[in-house]
């Protein structure tokens, strides 16, 4: 099998539209939650997101001007624009912009979302409703559907290999990147734009994941002390928005160009829990079996394994059964692994989540820190003796990395890598 | 009529993003100022909302500049 390499990053995220800012943000301990101010949520239970802050770019501003073309952003959902711009950026920090035909032939986009184009579904619909079907937008379908991020960037960027999109709810941007990476191994591309992308804050994605129970309510008035995973007091997530997308490359391309590295996927895993459709399995033996399974492929033992970044949502039940699996798998190993959850500093991107927790895992490799857990104030009796980096960041010695991500449908993904 | 032209280069200008002195009355949608056939429906339909016109589309099908939208409107709106 031949390996695979990240050799790019890009991220659209509440708390910075560029690698560098997110991640400062990151490791400075800043939350990017709070009141929703996208459309009125005061007759929602739920009021608060981390929202991506549209601007000129800088600061923790957004500038959909920079990379997508005016008449794209008129036409398609936010979570399109916001994947374009994060595929833009990777490509640009990959350096590989300019390629040619033939190794464009070889190059491809696997960029998915949970949801897709829930805010321009719920808008149009009522533009059915009120005016009736001659109203509706022509460009309603492909504004909306979630393979049109891969779709957009392939016409952008001239990709003519695979052209693929995930859909796995919240493992859905983990899922994009294992499964590219194996499109690379497998000698179908050279070159992989991988990741997930997320808008669903519009009054139907609150009102749906408020009614599933799964949003934070209690902390409407504190909205940056609402993501608090493992704490006591948490009661749901936040839900965020944005995109992160790797490019993924084959290692001996990479290394003859001199390209960048950032590190090497070594191992994927993927189950289900064929248990219940949003509630975890009670013992957390899918995830148990997707992290097994990763550190198979991967090779390694959990004691090779530094820091997790975890799927940790905030949520009374997904938190402990994780780490109960974690726990179980690690053995003793858990006693020198750092594992935290960046969801308590920018929400829940669904879709987006495991791509942009994959990109945090590899900034964590490259700069030898795992970054915290926001509001970790007083930790579950479960959680007490694991270091879940509560509040600030911590440098520390990280050789391999694990990310987990869990979606709704029973749905697991891990990814491990390394530097190399 | 200017009132008309003015109003239908304005919707022009914003659903495809070109600048202002592009939209001629000879400007062809497609060939001229980038559109694809979905934005010539789009646009159809936002002159029908700014004008108050109903424009079937046979009709539709036959506006293909700035100046086939201007005089449709002129000859068709109250």
């Amino acid at each position: 099998m031949r390996r695979v390499v990240i050799t790019g990053l890009g991220l659209v995220t509440p708390l910075g539209a560029n690698v560098e800012t997110a991640w400062a943000n990151i490791l400075a301990s800043r939350s990017g939650a709070g009141p929703i101010t996208r459309f009125d949520a005061s007759n929602q239970a739920c009021r608060i997101a981390c929202e991506v802050k549209a601007g000129d770019g800088t600061g923790m501003t957004f500038d959909a001007n920079s990379r997508v073309d005016y008449k794209v952003q008129r036409q398609v959902d936010p979570f399109i624009v916001y994947g374009i711009d994060a595929a833009g950026q990777a490509i640009e920090d990959a350096g590989l912009t300019d390629m040619t035909e033939e190794e464009r032939f070889r190059a491809g986009c696997s960029i998915g979302s949970g949801i897709g184009g829930l805010p321009g579904i719920e808008i149009e619909s009522i533009v059915l409703h009120e005016k009736g079907p001659r109203r509706v937008s022509p460009h309603f379908v492909h504004g909306r559907l979630i393979n049109l991020i891969s779709g957009q960037v392939s016409i952008k960027y001239g990709l003519m290999g695979p052209n693929h999109a995930v859909v796995t709810a919240c493992s859905t941007g983990a899922h994009a990147i294992g499964d590219a990476a194996r499109m690379i191994a497998l000698d179908d591309a050279d070159v992989m734009l991988a990741g997930g992308s997320e808008s669903a804050l519009c009054p139907l994605g609150i009102a749906g994941f408020a009614q599933a129970r799964a949003l934070s309510t209690a902390f409407n008035d504190t909205p940056e002390r609402a993501s608090r995973p493992y704490d006591k007091d948490r009661d749901g997530f936040v839900m965020g928005e944005g995109a992160g997308v790797v490019v993924l490359e084959e290692y001996e391309r990479a290394k003859k160009r001199g390209a960048k590295i950032y590190g090497e996927v070594i191992g994927y895993g993927l189950t289900g829990d064929a248990y219940h459709v949003t509630a975890p399995h009670p013992e957390g033996s899918g995830a148990f079996r997707s992290m097994q399974m990763a550190l198979r492929k991967a090779g390694l033992n959990p004691e090779d394994i530094d820091y997790i970044n975890a799927h940790g949502t905030s949520t009374p039940m997904g938190d402990e059964l994780e780490l109960g699996a974690v726990k179980r798998l690690f053995g003793s190993a858990i006693d020198n692994v750092s594992m935290s959850s960046t969801k308590s500093a920018i929400g829940h991107l669904l879709g987006g989540a495991g791509a942009v927790e994959a990109i945090f895992c590899l900034l964590a490799l490259r700069d030898q820190v795992a970054p915290p857990t926001l509001n970790l104030d007083n930790p579950s009796e479960a959680c007490v003796g694991v270091d879940l980096v509560p509040h600030v960041a911590k440098q520390r010695r990280i050789r391999a990395v694990l990310n987990n991500s869990f979606g709704f449908g029973g749905t697991n993904a891990t990814l491990v890598m390394r530097g190399v | 009529m200017s009132d008309v032209a003015d109003r239908v280069k304005k919707i022009v200008v914003e659903h495809l993003g070109v600048e202002a002195d592009k939209v001629t009355e000879a400007a062809s949608f497609i060939d001229d100022l980038g559109a694809d056939s979905l934005d010539t429906v789009e646009l159809v339909m936002a002159f029908e909302e700014e004008f108050g016109v109903e424009i079937p589309d046979d009709a539709a099908e036959k506006i293909l500049t700035v100046a086939d939208a201007i005089n449709f409107i002129g000859a068709n709106s109250k």
